[in-house]
């Protein structure tokens, strides 16, 4: 199998100029137990948005049981072996309101969007990025596992933040050039990356200028470039500075080249989801981002099997309900190879350790869907779960049921968690300012 | 090699029986909503237009040589009203976008000043090659200024990239260095990643607004040949020539005589058409072995050489596109399309492509037919008539079809193994009953269903599970019974030639036509049937029209 390890990719991005390899870290960067920066300053949270349409069977997933004694439905068991780490909702909805209920768009962008709307509203990840992104070298980092650059990412009406659809690619961009191990002993500037920064700062000083040259439709797309622009300023930026060491921090070593090919073949999803929250894993604890967000499948998502003229999508509205099981056989194996897959993202985080905790347990891996019950578009009783603890915010391994009320809920809660300051969100009946109060630590 | 993919704005109808996922590949959910906001009342308010990958990609080359290549992927445009080119008037740019766009500059800019290429692309040697050169540098910034920006830079602007090029040679000890950090600036500012228009007092109609001259021109050029003005063009905008309806007449005339028509024709119909969603077309291996990505691009390249042949070589009616027997094939379409194609070209010389024509009887003819079309709406294991059906209304006819409802009830669902409908029309059938799902599958059924001799990798057959094939049907009140006939029905539809005026002025313009020039738009249409629906007749008439350049006043 080819493998491509990072010493490869940096010798064939800098055609052989000679490269400082981190040294092992020095003991006096850390504290005691390595949970924290030296500067007595908590490990950062980190926050991963994890998205696949279709969601499951109403009746099959959610816990009979309040509280901490549940067991989850015949659909998440799969969960298991994370229990004591998740929490999870029943009951939530979408509110429509008076919009035209696009299926399989509504229910994403209510769960990731705070309501249904066009244009499109930031996303959770953007919003929680503005407060915890903006001092790593990635604000956010957007990837999507079937081959395309679909993401549920979004800046703003205009700024779609297009996913990665290739691992390798990442793995090139994080660790290749420009990427500085925390824990080495020496830094040195790059000079020439001091020379971008400035160049940069140059065009920047022309804002007022350029903006005033264009209509008035085209101002805010234009100011939309220049914060993507400072965006990349910061990130220069960043690159200029000796990074705080991180205890945890190694580059992932002899990463698989791996792109998933055209035909939303589930297997090729699932092995890009793995590959990726590999290098998320390790870009968040090597301190490079702090925010990311996935897309496995997308909403009205057309994974398949090899040999089988059927979809995910396609079973969910043609497959009879077995009568004896009470819920659609091959739609189900393929929303169980969706928790296995978000289960082994998780995992992946989990696997991470940091002094006596994970990395999971200092981020909140979310997962959210778009329907209640995709056979009929329905987006009544929505299920959403998180992992980890976003760093002791939450309480984990809780069941909350609150029926008939909006997803926004979760997507506030986590917000707080992460410290982010808001104390409503959401639009129309989908605004709320109630947080799922038995997550909170 | 450049790889561009975007999501689409794409609807879909469900159909108990058949399921209609929009797309054989990938949906972006929210762009279904909201990727731009298109509801807006159109105006004609000049507009910034992102260069799209090919654009990039073909001024790169203009400018600094064929073997300019570029890594890396460009964040994805929306289709807006039916195409690309309007939502690059409506798209932002994100922090990841604004990196691959970084990315791509350096690469460029750093392979233009290498050892191999700047002594033929600098017109200067520096006095000192580890120091500035100022003089140096603007003789080679400006020649390359005006063909990125599309204008002549401003005193200002020259002398920002100046300093820029001088203080990262005195840096870096390095003048070509220092000169491609401000060469990679300029192709990251938005003068360059944006077309941006200037509106300016209209000469001949006074208290209104026009593009300037050099605005004129970069929509003409991008209009014709997709990329950036030559110098001849810009040449034109600089002298005031092409302020004159002389002036532009004759600059019209060489552009539609060009060779380089073709590059523009090719990237209009590749809009129109969708073909960009062909790069996430895959189908099953097992079901379709000879189904290749080769494959799909042979299909989408022998789709592109059919029409231009025929509306440039030929200058053919547009409407023989739905019925030419004419095409040109490989043999790994013969493949495919199970004909034998000779390709007589030396051991190791690239597929040759060989004119084709369908014989008299054979089931296809027109685009339609065409492995691309029926491949890229269908599903990855199956056919589709729904999406087809759609697919056409909409992209060949400008026709919406009505988005679905949510929280739809399926009080029927079929089950597709139910041995008694083994095709997609008894499926459909059986299903005619949901009252809330036949509306809109009446629209867009009985054409796809018209399609379903071909197979989803475009396979002909005339059974489905061992049951023939029936493809007789209607489409607004005209009877067709197989592709054939409905390729002739739909050539005859007035829609037809009217979707190509609305798409084809719309991509021009970077946006949809405002109801205030809907009068200017049926003129063109009128001229367009006077012309015999030849398509670079349309193409200059457009472009003639004082109407393609006016503006609302700036705010």
């Amino acid at each position: 199998m080819s493998t491509l390890n990072r010493r490869t990719v940096l010798r064939g991005m800098l055609g052989g100029t000679a490269i400082g390899v981190g040294l092992p870290m020095l003991d006096c960067f850390l504290d005691v137990n390595g949970e924290a920066m030296a500067d007595g300053a908590p490990l950062p949270k980190t926050f991963v948005s994890w998205f696949q349409g279709l969601g499951y069977a109403p009746g099959f997933w959610e816990p009979k049981k309040v509280g901490t004694d549940f067991e989850f439905g015949v659909q998440l068991q799969a969960l298991n072996p994370l229990k004591k780490k998740i929490n999870i909702v029943s009951g939530l909805k979408v509110f429509l309101d008076a919009h035209p209920a696009g299926a399989h768009s509504a229910g994403p962008q209510g769960c990731l969007q705070g309501g249904v709307s066009t244009p499109n509203l930031p996303s959770i990840d953007q919003i929680v990025a503005d407060a915890i992104g903006t001092r790593t070298r990635y604000r956010s980092i957007e990837v999507s596992c079937d081959g395309s650059q679909t993401s549920n990412s979004s800046r703003s009406a205009t700024a779609r933040n297009p996913g990665q659809p290739s691992p390798t690619a990442l793995y090139a961009d994080i660790f290749g050039t420009g990427f500085q191990d925390p824990n080495s002993a020496t830094f040195t500037p790059d000079p020439v990356v001091m020379a971008r920064k400035s160049v940069l700062s140059a065009v920047s000083d022309k804002r007022e200028k350029l903006v005033a040259m264009v209509g008035a439709s085209d101002r805010a797309r234009l100011d939309e470039y220049f914060t993507s622009l400072r965006a990349m300023e910061n990130k220069l930026q960043v690159q200029l500075e000796k990074p705080s060491p991180m205890e945890a921090c190694a580059v992932p070593k002899n990463f698989k080249k791996f792109e998933v090919q055209p035909g939303m073949l589930i297997d090729e999803a699932r092995e890009a989801n793995r590959l990726f929250a590999q290098l998320l894993a390790h870009a968040m604890s090597c301190g490079q981002t702090n925010v990311a967000s996935l897309n496995f499948g997308g909403s009205l998502s057309n994974l398949r099997r090899a040999g089988s003229q059927q979809t995910f999508h396609m079973y969910t509205h043609e497959e009879m309900v077995d009568p004896v099981l009470g819920y659609q056989k091959e739609v189900s194996w393929f929303s169980n190879q969706v928790t296995e897959s978000v289960l082994e993202f998780a995992q992946i985080f989990d696997s991470i350790k940091e002094g006596k905790g994970t990395l999971l347990d200092r981020s909140i891996v979310m997962y959210s869907t778009d329907s209640g019950y995709a056979r009929s578009h329905s987006v009544e009783n929505m299920p959403m779960y998180t992992f980890g603890s976003g760093g002791g915010a939450f309480k984990t391994g809780v069941h909350v049921s609150a029926p008939g009320d909006g997803v926004t809920r979760v997507g506030l809660t986590v917000m707080q968690a992460l410290g982010v300051p808001i104390g409503s969100w959401g639009i129309e009946s989908n605004t709320t300012s109630k947080t799922v109060t038995e997550f909170l630590a | 090699m450049t790889r561009f993919t975007l999501p689409r704005i794409a609807t879909f109808l469900v159909a108990a029986g058949v399921v209609a996922a929009a797309t054989p590949a990938v949906i972006d959910f929210a762009s279904v909503k909201a990727a731009a906001p298109a509801a807006a009342e159109a105006t004609d308010q000049a507009l910034m237009r992102r260069l799209t990958p090919q654009q990039y990609q073909r001024i790169v080359s203009d400018v600094f040589g064929v073997d300019m290549e570029i890594q890396g992927r460009f964040e994805p445009v929306p289709r807006v009203s039916g195409l690309l080119e309007v939502g690059t008037g409506k798209v932002g740019l994100t922090a990841s976008g604004f990196q691959q766009y970084y990315t791509i500059a350096q690469g460029i800019a750093a392979k233009a000043l290498d050892e191999q290429h700047r002594d033929f692309l600098v017109p200067c040697k520096p006095a000192n090659a580890q120091a500035a050169d100022a003089a140096c540098a603007q003789q080679f910034l400006t020649k390359v200024g005006e063909l990125l920006y599309r204008r002549p830079l401003a005193a200002d602007e020259m002398k920002t990239q100046v300093d820029l090029a001088s203080k990262g040679a005195n840096d870096l000890k390095n003048f070509y260095t220092g000169l491609a950090l401000s060469l990679e600036s300029m192709m990251v500012q938005p003068q360059f990643i944006y077309r941006q228009e200037t509106v300016v007092p209209s000469k001949s109609k006074p208290g209104q607004f026009e593009l300037d001259a050099y605005s004129k021109a970069t929509r003409l050029s991008f209009f014709f040949w997709d990329t950036s003005p030559d110098r001849i063009l810009m040449d034109a905008a600089k002298d005031g020539s092409l302020d004159t309806p002389a002036g532009m007449k004759k600059q019209i005339e060489r552009l539609a005589a060009s060779p380089r028509l073709e590059d523009g024709m090719r990237s209009f119909f590749v809009d129109m058409l969708q073909f960009d969603q062909l790069d996430l077309v895959g189908k099953d291996a097992t079901l379709y072995p000879n189904f290749t990505r080769n494959a799909v691009d042979d299909a989408r390249e022998q789709t592109l050489r059919t029409i231009t042949d025929h509306l440039i070589n030929q200058n053919g009616d547009y409407r023989g596109l739905f019925t030419t027997r004419k095409t040109f094939l490989t043999p790994m379409l013969g493949s495919l399309y199970r004909v034998s194609v000779r390709s007589d070209v030396p051991n190791g010389y690239p597929q040759e492509w060989t004119a084709y024509q369908y014989p008299e009887g054979d089931p296809r003819a027109g685009i339609l037919t065409h492995v691309s079309f029926v491949s890229l709406h269908s599903h990855p294991g199956r056919t589709s008539p729904t999406i087809r059906g759609k697919a056409m209304r909409e992209v060949m006819l400008c026709q919406k079809v009505p988005d679905p409802p949510g929280n739809v009830n399926f009080t029927v669902v079929q089950d597709t193994t139910n041995p008694l409908y083994k095709t997609a029309r008894e499926r459909l059938n059986a299903h005619a009953t949901e009252a809330m799902c036949t509306g809109c599958h009446k629209i867009t059924d009985p054409i796809g269903l018209a399609l379903e001799n071909f197979d989803s990798d475009g396979a002909y057959r005339t059974s489905e599970n061992g049951a023939p094939i029936d493809t007789n049907g209607t489409i607004d009140g005209k009877p067709f019974n197989n592709a054939l006939t409905l390729g002739q029905v739909v050539s005859q539809l007035p829609a037809a030639t009217s979707c190509l005026v609305n798409r084809l002025s719309a991509y021009g313009l970077g946006r949809d036509v405002p109801r205030s020039q809907g009068d200017w738009l049926k003129t063109i249409q009128a001229s367009f049937a006077t012309n015999g629906y030849r398509v670079t007749d349309l193409m200059k008439t457009l472009a003639a029209s004082p109407e393609f350049y006016q503006s609302a006043a700036p705010k």
